[in-house]
């Protein structure tokens, strides 16, 4: 899923700053699952943000709603009465929601009440690791399933450098995160599979990732 | 090939290719725009390594640029060996500065992936990793070999030449697909491996053995990482802070033996300041000198192992160590017996 993590109260308090109306939006998909600007995370932000002003004697109309989907124009329609009458929208949602929302309701600014930080697995309760990189030319299938693009520090496609040490990578602080290129090597080994390993893997072709632009797709087969 | 068998010609494939046991040398650029610093470096590397590795912004931190130190080395007589990462340069970047190299007369590369610039002093900055080792190493020999660049287009006019170099870990795990990495290496165009510090001799003997049985030695010149320790601390530092670093207990002790009998560091604090300084100055001339013996006798130890054409000498930041290193070893082209005139 797409994973995000709440914009610190000072970064939300002066992005906010000019407007009297705030409408906080909230999104129902990813961000809810990943506990960061579902209704919930909307509700306490407001109550956070209606003290704040408070104390700070200049109260804020604060107000929340949330959508299922604010990548989608037809949720987003839903609060088209409460974005009419709001000065500024806080939204919660990824990236692509709060883009939608500008795109959606040009007479209105949306900032990003979220950091939008990656395609993500949540691997227990409260830890969501990074794991695609939507590069658009996937490796799985030549990597015992586990990405080097996204996992690797460097990207590295022919093997683990000389930083991989006990299975942990060199690169992080924690010093317990593992160096996937370890981990695609006990993989491979134990399907049988470590003859991939011993291929040189040319130059990765990065046009397909962002390198080469912003990426669209279209399917004619779809469209009406 | 050119006319003379050689791939390239530089001084380094050419000891290598005379059947040597070479050795080489490194030299870290400042991080400053001072070339006086090249100048006092170089004097203690000229004629007695083959050829000087040049670092490329070592543990990513902004030092001058490899490039034009090897023009300043080339200036002084030293042939150097410049070193380049993919962490900092696209596929566009590295061709056109491999261009710019070989017109400036460089002719050895060393082709890496770099540190990752979380440990430098930029760890805000955006890493490109366009490439890894081994992908640069196969462009590198597409543009000398099959005078093509990267992307399939002919190169018009002169190729870039390089003999090629590439790092390797044998301390780094998973150990059982060192060998096989380095493997990797040699097909995908590296002429020489220079590998990591070795300060664990029976377990690098483990992966020369290996690198052996799979042939790989014939496919390219294995040069054995070196380096003197410069004391205790720093045997420590390198034994337990070093990520794909191993030293052996063994040198441990012998840097610790190695002041024994002299003034202890608590001893010290009660003297008068001349004493003391002097104290100081024979607990570091000794654990230097014991250094430099740990150094000599892993050399020779390398120098016995099937598979290993020669030593790369890491004296970062005491190059004045290197002359007594080969002297006492006697290898390279100012101390090898065999490559003095008659």
């Amino acid at each position: 899923m797409i994973v995000a993590q709440q914009k610190p109260l000072e970064e939300i308090k002066a992005m906010i700053a000019g407007a009297e109306k705030v409408l906080i939006l909230g999104c129902g998909t990813c961000v809810t699952v990943c506990f960061a600007g579902g209704e919930k995370e909307v509700s306490i932000l407001a109550s956070q943000l209606r003290m704040a002003t408070r104390m700070a004697g200049q109260e804020k109309e604060i107000r929340e709603f949330t959508v299922q989907r604010q990548c989608e124009l037809e949720f987003n329609a839903l609060a088209a009465d409460y974005v009419a009458d709001s000065d500024l929208i806080l939204s919660l949602a990824c990236g692509i929601g709060v883009q939608t929302m500008n795109e959606q309701f040009p007479d209105k600014m949306t900032v990003p009440g979220l950091n939008t930080s990656g395609l993500s697995q949540p691997t227990e309760q409260g830890v969501w690791e990074e794991r695609c990189q939507a590069c658009g030319d996937c490796v799985l299938a030549e990597t015992g399933g586990l990405c080097p693009v996204a996992r690797c520090a460097k990207s590295l496609m022919n093997g683990p450098c000389g930083g991989s040490q006990r299975g942990i990578c060199e690169v992080y602080a924690d010093k317990q995160t593992p160096c996937v290129w370890d981990q695609i090597y006990h993989r491979l080994e134990a399907l049988g599979q470590l003859d991939k390993l011993m291929e040189v893997r040319p130059a990765k072709q990065w046009q397909t990732s962002r390198d080469g632009g912003q990426r669209k797709i279209v399917r004619e087969d779809l469209r009406l | 090939m050119s006319d003379n068998e050689y791939k390239v010609g530089s001084n380094l494939e050419k000891a290598l290719k005379a059947g040597y046991f070479v050795a080489t040398g490194e030299l870290g650029p400042p991080q400053n725009a001072d070339g006086k610093v090249i100048e006092h470096k170089a004097q203690f590397l000229s004629g007695i390594v083959e050829s000087v590795n040049i670092t490329d912004n070592q543990t990513a931190v902004v030092r001058m640029s490899s490039i034009s130190v090897a023009v300043m080395l080339m200036r002084l007589g030293i042939e150097p060996n410049i070193q380049m990462t993919a962490r900092d340069r696209n596929r566009i970047a590295i061709q056109s500065d491999l261009l710019g190299a070989y017109a400036l007369g460089v002719r050895n590369l060393l082709c890496l992936t770099g540190d990752h610039q979380s440990f430098g002093n930029h760890p805000q900055s955006k890493n490109v990793h366009d490439l890894d080792s081994i992908s640069m190493l196969q462009m590198c020999r597409d543009l000398r070999d099959r005078k093509l660049f990267q992307c399939g287009d002919a190169i018009k006019g002169q190729e870039p030449r390089f003999f090629l170099g590439a790092a390797a870990n044998p301390f780094a795990d998973p150990f059982d697909y060192r060998p096989y990495r380095l493997g990797k290496k040699a097909a995908a165009g590296a002429d020489f491996i220079q590998t990591q510090l070795i300060y664990n001799v029976p377990k690098f003997a483990e992966f020369m053995r290996r690198v052996v049985d799979l042939g790989l030695h014939e496919k390219t010149y294995i040069l054995a990482g070196v380096g003197p320790i410069k004391s205790l601390p720093a045997a420590k530092y390198m034994a337990t802070k070093v990520p794909g670093m191993e030293v052996d207990p063994e040198y441990i002790q012998r840097m610790s033996n190695s002041t024994k009998g002299l003034p202890g560091l608590e001893e010290i604090k009660a003297m008068e300041p001349k004493e003391a300084a002097m104290a100081k100055a024979a607990r570091k001339e000794a654990a230097q000198a014991e250094g430099i013996r740990i150094c000599v006798d892993i050399i020779n130890a390398c120098k016995d192992m099937k598979g290993v054409a020669g030593v790369h000498i890491m004296a970062i930041e005491w190059e004045e160590a290197v002359d007594e290193i080969c002297r006492n070893t006697k290898i390279g082209p100012k101390y090898d017996p065999a490559r003095q005139p008659a």
